[in-house]
């Protein structure tokens, strides 16, 4: 990446020189539009395709919006400054044409596409960057972006040198600084600034709006929204990317966004011919389709495992304050490596992938997917399920059997714990079954207690008033720093143990300073040896017992062209731009 | 009249002949249906939980006499199975692996009558062959062992809790009808009240309330208890209607003239009138109980896994690919058709029953 980013900046004088020559040359700068252009083979301009989403969006507001269907609307509605290419998994310039870092690594200079316009026709310049910037770093507006945007514990500084040139400062070298401006969309100043003023940006761009009030730099712009049925997005005549044949893209006239609340339904529709695309379903509703997909005119394609990994975990947190004697008297197992390592070597992942997945995922030892290329540990030991181990490690925790094989620990206290999950998850559910029946293998009395996302959520992260529980996790971006908050003895999302005041164990100790090292070492190799010892430190120390991966799936019908789903959310529509009905 | 009175005598001997016919065909099925439940160790080939891996959502095993080379063979086998090379997760016949059905097999260990520890069964094959004669569900168990299990669970709350609301009813409504005035008034709006209650939001609300991992054994009893609970007002109600003609009767009013006391005129001459309404009330609130619990599972309430009832075995219909790919996963709900009959057969042939034969 730094290979990258250095390479553009060598490139980026010679940009300006050519855009002063031409501009100099007579030619009106408000006319010269820098039009970046595509690879993909050309398509054919015009028709619809239909995609079904699990619910309404609830914002089109890019700096409120976390619920998913209000993402992939914002998506394709929005631009960002640079772009992390869902299918090469790099950054590639995106509104801004380039880029270059000072030899600290702490400041970057962004250098903007001239002559731009949103989909209402008004230009694009620096000021939009900088009010954008200023509305995402805003603590009162919350914005999920805010937290991306502090690097070293300070925010980042934006500051205008010319209308189309923006510096960002950073409080200290950020390895993967570039990759932050994926997903940070470029609002309108002249559309929101008098709602920032007034202190009512929160309500700005609120779905109940009319299409005229909305405006973005992505390849489509808002048609109509129907309430509970469907919303439509049409062409962005403005959008500036071309492709090979100097096209104005996208092809697409409009897309339509109907909702249909369950997976199941969703495939139905699919199956029925009423939607064109079809993302996140399960293997086997994939093995549905695939008895129809040769007559019915679609195809579905298996990506390979994408960036989630589901993993149980045992309730390791510090519960001096809750009043949880049951659980603080089970935590004598759990805080047991040997616990934890008997746990993992017991647990049959590949009956998981057969069994849960239909075969379409990946099993793991840890947690970076063999989908992140660039980051996988490949020689990471995959230790096959072994129960002669298993019970060789209880042994010497001090555990042994009862006669009638119920294994109890050195107080003759049987093993028996639940494992919580997601009733709306039924593959986590699956998961936890078969997990039930490997450890009863050992003596362990396993209960599996399913509660909806809202109440598990609650128990996990504010109550801890649990033993053990199966979740998973996917983060946005194949870098390690979309994972800090997970590894990181600080970070919200350390799920074993919240709200460590400093790391409880030396392993603990070793993986904070090698994720902080990661974050501000700016060479790719060294980076990825610092995050190989994470993976080693998590598969050895188990704070998580990784299971699988499951595999990217996703179905088109065969008229849309330039299909290429990644394994980068949005899977599908990474590319809508190059979209095209044949 | 004469004439007359003989045709209404001929009917009714025939009727009653017929009723008793039907009346003992289904109590004859229920028996039959109740032992092979509660020695389902002996009749199901395998453990309850016994996963096998390799074949999950296998299809029906089909039973052969006459083998790949035409030969007809006396003991009756199954074939093996193989990844279909078509499509991945589905199985194919294979032929080349032969495995004979043997009977009074020893297999895996189960307690007869939860007490006595053995390991007969009453067929089965040699592995590695399997037999799954209703096939095999997500985790490759046999659908056929967990339906026989699963009775014992989905019979036992149908019964216990049956028998749960009937006592109340008994209760309730004689005391109701007996002693008629306020408790009557007091005693049947209480039973409407209870009519009304939104039990199905009533038990979530009380799921939600309980501690997060509750035993097996708890689960069950709240099914019953909130099941029996909720569904004595009806019972009570005919109950009641019973008691009050009853206890109107000349024998009984002659009972109390002479000094009876109120429990004895219940105990001897009251009661008794009752005890048809109680077993036709029995056997038509079991299969409704059943159901209960069957919907009661199918929404996550009931039991958990691994623990089969017969509303877990249904609950997969939930998921679209279920519906679509495997069929054999609908049979527990064919089989459950016979053992509701089986009951409602019952229960109206008592019906019949009270009504030609006088108490």
């Amino acid at each position: 990446m730094l290979k990258v980013s250095r390479l553009t900046a060598m490139c980026a004088p010679v940009f300006a020189a050519i855009l002063l020559a031409l501009s100099s040359a007579g030619a009106s700068p408000a006319q010269t539009v820098d039009r970046m252009v595509t690879h993909n083979p050309p398509g054919r301009a015009g028709g619809q395709i239909v995609v079904a989403l699990r619910s309404d969006p609830k914002t089109l507001n890019p700096a409120l919006a976390a619920d998913v269907p209000s993402r992939d609307i914002i998506y394709c509605m929005n631009a960002d400054l640079i772009h992390i290419n869902r299918e090469t998994q790099k950054t590639e310039s995106a509104l801004a044409k380039s880029w270059s870092v000072s030899r600290d690594g702490r400041t970057y200079t962004l250098h903007l596409r001239r002559g731009l316009r949103f989909s209402d026709g008004k230009p694009f310049n620096a000021d939009d960057v900088t009010f954008t910037f200023q509305i995402y770093l805003d603590e009162k507006i919350h914005s999920s972006q805010r937290d991306l945007l502090i690097v070293g514990g300070k925010p980042i500084s934006v500051q205008k040198i010319d209308d189309y040139t923006v510096q960002f400062q950073l409080a200290q070298p950020y390895a993967a600084a570039e990759r932050l401006f994926d997903g940070l969309p470029i609002l309108p100043k002249h559309l929101l600034e008098n709602a920032y003023r007034n202190g009512t940006f929160s309500k700005a761009w609120s779905i109940s709006m009319s299409p005229g009030e909305f405006a973005g730099l992505g390849p489509f712009r808002l048609k109509k929204y129907v309430p509970g049925q469907r919303l439509v997005l049409e062409r962005n005549p403005y959008y500036w990317k071309v492709d090979g044949q100097g096209n104005q893209l996208p092809y697409l006239s409009e897309i339509v966004f109907l909702f249909v609340p369950s997976e199941d339904a969703q495939v139905i529709r699919f199956q029925a011919g009423d939607t064109d695309i079809l993302s996140s379903f399960s293997a086997q509703n994939f093995a549905v389709l695939a008895r129809d997909q040769a007559t019915e005119g679609y195809r579905l394609l298996d990506v390979g495992p994408g960036l989630e990994y589901n993993f149980l975990f045992f309730n390791l947190n510090d519960l001096a304050a809750n009043n949880l004697p049951q659980i603080s008297h089970k935590q004598v197992w759990f805080q047991d490596v040997r616990f934890r390592q008997a746990v993992s070597s017991a647990i049959d992942r590949d009956g998981i992938v057969r069994l849960v997945y239909g075969g379409r995922a990946a099993p793991l030892w840890s947690q970076v997917t063999p989908g992140n290329r660039l980051w996988v540990d490949s020689a990471l030991p995959h230790p096959a399920r072994s129960l002669e181990r298993a019970r060789e490690l209880l042994k010497n925790a001090g555990f042994s059997w009862k006669s009638d094989g119920t294994l109890v620990d050195s107080q003759s206290n049987p093993v028996e714990f639940s494992i919580l999950t997601s009733s709306s998850n039924a593959e986590r559910m699956k998961i936890a079954t078969i997990v039930q029946d490997d450890l009863s293998q050992l003596g362990m009395n396993v209960h599996v207690v399913s509660l909806d996302f809202g109440a598990m959520v609650d128990r996990l992260l504010n109550s801890f008033d649990y033993e053990a529980a199966i979740m998973g996790l996917a983060s946005g971006d194949t870098d390690p720093t979309a994972e800090m908050n997970v590894w990181a003895s600080t970070g919200g999302t350390h799920l074993w143990h919240l709200n460590e005041t400093k790391p409880a164990t030396p392993w603990e100790t070793e993986m904070d300073r090698l994720m902080n090292q990661q974050l501000i070492t700016l060479n790719y190799e060294t980076r990825k040896r610092l995050y190989d010892q994470v993976q080693q430190i998590v598969a050895q120390n188990l704070p998580v017992i990784c299971l699988a991966s499951p595999d990217i799936l996703v179905g088109t019908k065969d008229r849309i062209g330039n299909f290429h789903p990644a394994i980068l959310d949005p899977y599908a529509l990474w590319n809508v731009e190059e979209l095209y009905v044949h | 009249m004469c004439f007359c009175s003989s045709a209404t005598r001929g009917f009714v001997w025939s009727d009653i002949v017929k009723h008793r016919h039907k009346l003992w065909g289904a109590l004859l099925l229920l028996a039959g249906l109740h032992v092979v439940v509660l020695f389902a160790g002996f009749f199901a080939p395998y453990g309850s939980s016994t996963q096998d891996r390799n074949l999950p959502f296998a299809p029906p095993t089909g039973l052969h006499f006459v083998d790949a080379s035409g030969k007809f063979r006396a003991r009756p086998f199954v074939y093996g199975l193989k990844d279909d090379p078509q499509a991945l997760g589905s199985f194919a016949v294979d032929s080349t692996q032969v495995y004979p059905v043997h009977f009074f097999v020893q297999g895996s260990s189960y307690k007869v009558g939860g007490v006595l520890p053995s390991r007969l069964h009453l067929f089965g094959v040699s592995a590695p062959g399997r037999i799954f004669i209703l096939g095999s569900d997500a985790y490759g168990r046999d659908q056929f062992t967990r339906f026989l299990y699963g009775g014992q669970i989905s019979l036992a709350a149908g019964l216990i809790a049956a028998a749960l609301s009937v006592l109340l009813g008994v209760v309730i409504g004689g005391l109701a009808g007996f002693y008629g005035g306020w408790i009557d008034d007091l005693l049947m709006r209480g039973g409407e009240l209870f009519l009304a209650l939104p039990w199905l939001y009533l038990l979530f609300a009380v799921r939600a309330a309980l501690p997060l991992h509750i035993a097996q054994w708890q689960v069950f009893l709240l099914l019953i208890v909130v099941i029996g609970l909720v569904g004595w007002a009806r019972p009570a109600r005919l109950i009641r209607g019973v008691v009050l003609s009853a206890k109107e009767r000349n024998f009984v009013v002659a009972a109390r003239a002479f000094g009876a006391s109120d429990v004895y005129l219940l105990r001897r001459h009251v009661l008794p009138q009752t005890y048809g309404v109680v077993l036709t009330q029995m056997a038509l609130l079991v299969p409704q109980y059943v159901l209960a619990e069957v919907t009661l599972t199918f929404l996550g309430l009931g039991v958990g896994e691994p623990m089969p009832s017969w509303g877990s075995l249904l609950a997969s219909l939930q998921q679209y690919y279920v519906l679509s790919s495997y069929w054999w996963m609908f049979l527990p709900a064919l089989l459950l058709i016979p053992v509701f009959l089986a009951y409602y057969m019952a229960a109206d042939a008592l019906q019949e029953r009270l009504k030609t034969v006088p108490l």
